[in-house]
């Protein structure tokens, strides 16, 4: 059934309108991804346009520019100081002679050695004095992975320097020519608290997370295309290099060494969806549940009860956690005080049956979660205006169908980018596994890579990865980063079709 | 199109029939399990309570059905408004108590984990885990006297002279105290800046962030500890590096101040530029004074993380840098192995007492600026 406008389609029973919807949601996935191609394709050419268009630019501005401008293709700066801008002049000279000092001393040697990532491992020297061998450490796998990475971070920021340097001769020069004054060296520190003042309060955070964030992550990408493990550490055991595509190959493989890398990764992924569904969505209801029950009309203490639930949110997770781990063990407090009052004919094992353990993690992770979600959800129950609820009353809605008319609809509309973060934050949830069972019983999984567990989410098996490997590699630094790879896939994959799915991709600007 | 119909009913009722099908087997093959699992673990006693509680709600459920259909047979009169007016009164009364008793119990539940700690905070004796709060029974038995529980002060003073935890808690208290200043000010500056000023840059970079974002930190802990190990950062001179880790990459935190500089008005910044204000000036003397409760906050938060964080300095600090570490490792040291636990386990509880004090009374001063920061955060996404 084809639909032509959009008033047939308002004639359609409620069950033929599903079906059409889900109908077109998947006939469009073919779509999507030829527009998504489509897309790159676009991309690629408007970078490539982009580029041609601006070694034009270079080009002319060389072939039009004077003597100075000429310089300064070689010397940068040297425009700027001959036109009186010495203060950025200086800025972009030092640039270059950090540069070309680096690059000499360290950047240039490391940048060469990326393609092996090093040829002298560790070996035997003879000492021919003490007539005895000792070790002689050769290149250092690692610090060349990292230098060669900061180096081509380097690179990039001197290009874009001297792009900008190529750019400011020519602006000089059109400036000079329409008799104009060039900015002072004083007006150039004014603006960067006016004009320019976003680039000053930048540059603290960007240098940060740039050092600190993207040069980790770049590096542990390239990670997982080598094989860099505690016992190929590159320095002092082995040297660790390039292995291609084949620890991707690994993680997908049925048997390697014995050990089933991919059902392993198969069941600790279904987990971890099952888990974050569950982490998400039980603490979700039930916490607006518990903000409804306070801010309903006639009940009083209301600062009470909120006090009560906020203050479990002040103590550090890491001591709750940890002592209702403690509580629930088999000689715990829980334990003792259910067979104290005859409920229970003998411990149970909560931390040592697979199914319990997961259930109990799910409910303990209720018991954290709550009071965040009330909070949240008391701010937005208040936001509802209150006539809705007045003219629903008049009209004889029931409690229920208000809830599921009115105040549902409301929160899922308000919080749609709330839920999806909280869902890709309880897939990465590492605290309130590890320290509740340190992702144990091991039971069913017990024979993969890492001594996975059954409550151990992707983040955890990962960070037991890097802690105690599996066979001859030690920890699997380079698995670990596969791991994380897929997580970040996985992770972007429900992001992009959630963001897609979600009625409101609201416009920032609505705002303010 | 009738046939069409039909042949969907057949086929929907196929698959129908197959998920009962499958139902009833997941249920005769779980149920059995479940049922021994049951008798092995809960009482007699207990079974039958459970048993009696449940016949007895559904007892009252069916005489709740036969009463409402009762009801809708009869036509309402109109002098009976009164009455019905009275019984929305009683129902409410009804709800309200409900809600009462279920306030409380989440209350109980909620708060008895952290009784439970302060109480065994103060025992003395025995050291290590018991199934028992306040009174073991079998510690009157003769000859196991060892057993019986006992209270005093005695932890308190340990901890601060015995144990390496006054070291711990200090570490912790310079990294919270500086990771609150230096992150309040990247994270104010990142935010100011993506709220206020429009460059070529800031869709692109705040979309960057966002896919960043969607890293697993947990990657990025194995490089940043040999590059703080090759710095001397890491081990024993852990404390230097945590403060530079957790402030490095605080800047991706920027949404929920930035959701918040959103609602400050830009007309207020043109009014002052026009008057011949530099930019600086408006952030220092327009903006900052009124985005005290959002700086506050962030301070609170800034101050929380690295209170609580365990995993980064667990990672970059080892058994033999005791002295580096910060509470929540030393903390947990104490319960990871079955010696430690039976020496320290009270300790663990006096512990963790010492350290959620100050921040729970922090925590109570600023809520409502927790409490703004938390709500505003979610709306905006």
């Amino acid at each position: 059934m084809k639909l032509n406008d959009e008033l047939e389609y308002l004639k359609l029973s409620k069950w033929q309108k599903f079906v059409y919807r889900l109908r077109s949601f998947f006939t469009s996935i073919p779509k999507g991804i030829g527009k998504g191609f489509l897309k790159i394709g676009q991309f690629f050419k408007k970078v490539g346009l982009a580029v041609a268009n601006e070694v034009k630019d270079i080009w002319t501005t060389f072939v039009q520019g004077d003597w100075k401008t000429k310089i300064s293709f070689l010397v940068m700066g040297f425009g700027n100081i001959a036109r009186g801008q010495i203060l950025r002049g200086l800025l972009f000279l030092l640039m270059e002679v950090v540069f070309i000092g680096y690059m000499v001393l360290m950047g240039g040697k490391y940048l060469a050695q990326l393609g092996t990532l090093g040829t002298v491992g560790p070996h035997q020297g003879y000492n021919e004095v003490l007539d005895s061998y000792y070790t002689v450490y050769g290149d250092n796998s690692f610090k060349i992975l990292l230098y060669g990475v900061l180096t081509i971070f380097f690179i990039i920021a001197f290009i874009y320097t001297w792009r900008a340097n190529v750019k400011q001769n020519k602006l000089a020069e059109q400036i000079l020519k329409s008799g104009k004054k060039l900015k002072s060296g004083k007006e150039d520190l004014r603006s960067m608290v006016d004009d320019q003042f976003y680039k000053t309060l930048l540059a603290l955070p960007t240098t940060g997370i740039l050092l600190f964030t993207v040069m980790p992550i770049v590096f542990m990408i390239l990670v997982a295309f080598t094989n860099y493990s505690s016992n190929n550490d590159g320095y002092y055991s082995n040297l660790f290099h390039w292995v291609g595509l084949k620890n991707f190959q690994t993680l997908f493989s049925w048997d390697v060494g014995g050990v089933n890398y991919s059902a392993t990764f198969g069941e600790i992924l279904l987990w971890t969806l099952i888990w974050a569904f569950f982490a998400t969505f039980t603490n979700y209801f039930l916490g607006i549940g518990v903000a409804m029950m306070i801010n309903k009309k006639g009940i009083h203490l209301k600062k009470v009860w909120r006090t009560i639930l906020i203050m479990t949110i002040a103590i550090p997770q890491f001591i709750s956690l940890l002592y209702v781990s403690k509580m629930f063990t088999l000689n715990g407090l829980f334990n003792g005080f259910l067979m104290d009052i005859g409920v229970l004919k003998q411990a149970v094992d909560f931390w040592g049956i697979p199914t319990l353990a997961r259930v109990m993690v799910i409910i303990i992770n209720i018991w954290i979660g709550i009071p965040y979600l009330m909070l949240i959800a008391t701010g937005i129950l208040m936001n509802i205006p209150a006539d809705l609820y007045e003219s629903a009353k008049i009209d004889g809605a029931s409690g229920w169908k208000q809830f599921s008319k009115i105040t549902l609809p409301y929160m899922l509309f308000i919080t749609g980018p709330y839920l999806l973060t909280s869902f890709t934050g309880n897939m990465n949830n590492f605290n309130v596994i590890y320290l509740l069972t340190g992702g144990g019983p091991h039971v069913n999984l017990s024979n993969g890579a890492g001594n996975p567990g059954d409550t151990d989410l992707l983040i955890t098996w990962l960070f037991n990865i890097t802690q105690k490997g599996f066979g001859e590699d030690g920890a699997q630094y380079y698995l670990a980063s596969v791991i994380g790879i897929l997580v970040f896939i996985v992770v972007s994959v429900i992001s992009l079709i959630v963001y897609s799915l979600l009625p409101s991709v609201k416009n920032e600007e609505d705002f303010q | 199109m009738k046939n069409k119909h039909s042949l969907a009913a057949i086929i929907l009722l196929a698959i129908g029939a197959v998920i009962t099908l499958g139902g009833a087997f997941l249920f005769v093959n779980r149920f059995a399990p479940m049922w021994s699992f049951s008798q092995k673990y809960l009482t007699d006693n207990f079974i039958f309570v459970l048993l009696g509680v449940l016949g007895i709600l559904i007892g009252v459920l069916m005489l709740f059905i036969a009463r409402s259909v009762y009801k809708s047979g009869k036509v309402v009169e109109e002098s009976d408004s009164m009455k019905q007016h009275m019984g929305l009164k009683a129902m409410s009364r009804i709800s309200n108590t409900v809600i009462y008793v279920i306030l409380i119990i989440i209350s109980i539940i909620w708060l008895v984990p952290f009784f439970c700690i302060v109480v065994q905070s103060f025992r003395i004796q025995p050291t290590g885990m018991t199934r028992y709060l306040f009174v073991n029974p079998e510690g009157n038995i003769a000859g196991k006297e060892g057993l019986q529980i006992k209270f005093g002060f005695d932890n308190y003073v340990k901890l601060f002279t015995e144990t390496e935890f006054p070291r711990w808690y200090l570490n912790t208290f310079i990294i919270a105290v500086v990771v609150a200043v230096v992150q309040t000010i990247i994270v104010l500056c990142m935010s100011y800046t993506l709220s206020r000023f429009r460059f070529k840059m800031r869709k692109p970079m705040m979309q960057f962030m966002l896919i960043l974002g969607m890293f697993p930190g947990m990657l990025a802990m194995i490089i940043l500890y040999q590059v703080l190990k090759d710095l001397n950062l890491a081990l024993d001179h852990a404390v230097p590096g945590l403060i530079l880790v957790y402030c490095a990459s605080s800047g991706m935190g920027y949404y929920v101040s930035k959701g918040f500089f959103d609602t400050i008005p830009k007309s207020l910044d043109e009014a002052a530029r026009v008057d011949g204000a530099t930019r600086a000036q408006v952030l220092f003397k327009i903006i900052l004074p009124l985005a005290k409760p959002i700086v506050i906050y962030t301070v609170l938060t800034a101050f929380m993380a690295p209170w609580g964080d365990f995993i980064f300095a667990k990672y970059i600090t080892n058994p033999d840098s005791s002295q580096a570490w910060n509470v929540a490792v030393g903390l947990q040291n104490w319960l990871s192995t079955s010696t430690l636990i039976s020496e320290k386990y009270t300790m663990f509880c006096t512990g963790g007492v010492i350290v959620a004090i100050p921040v729970v009374i922090l925590f109570m001063c600023l809520q409502r600026y927790y409490v703004e920061g938390v709500t505003g955060g979610a709306v905006k996404g």
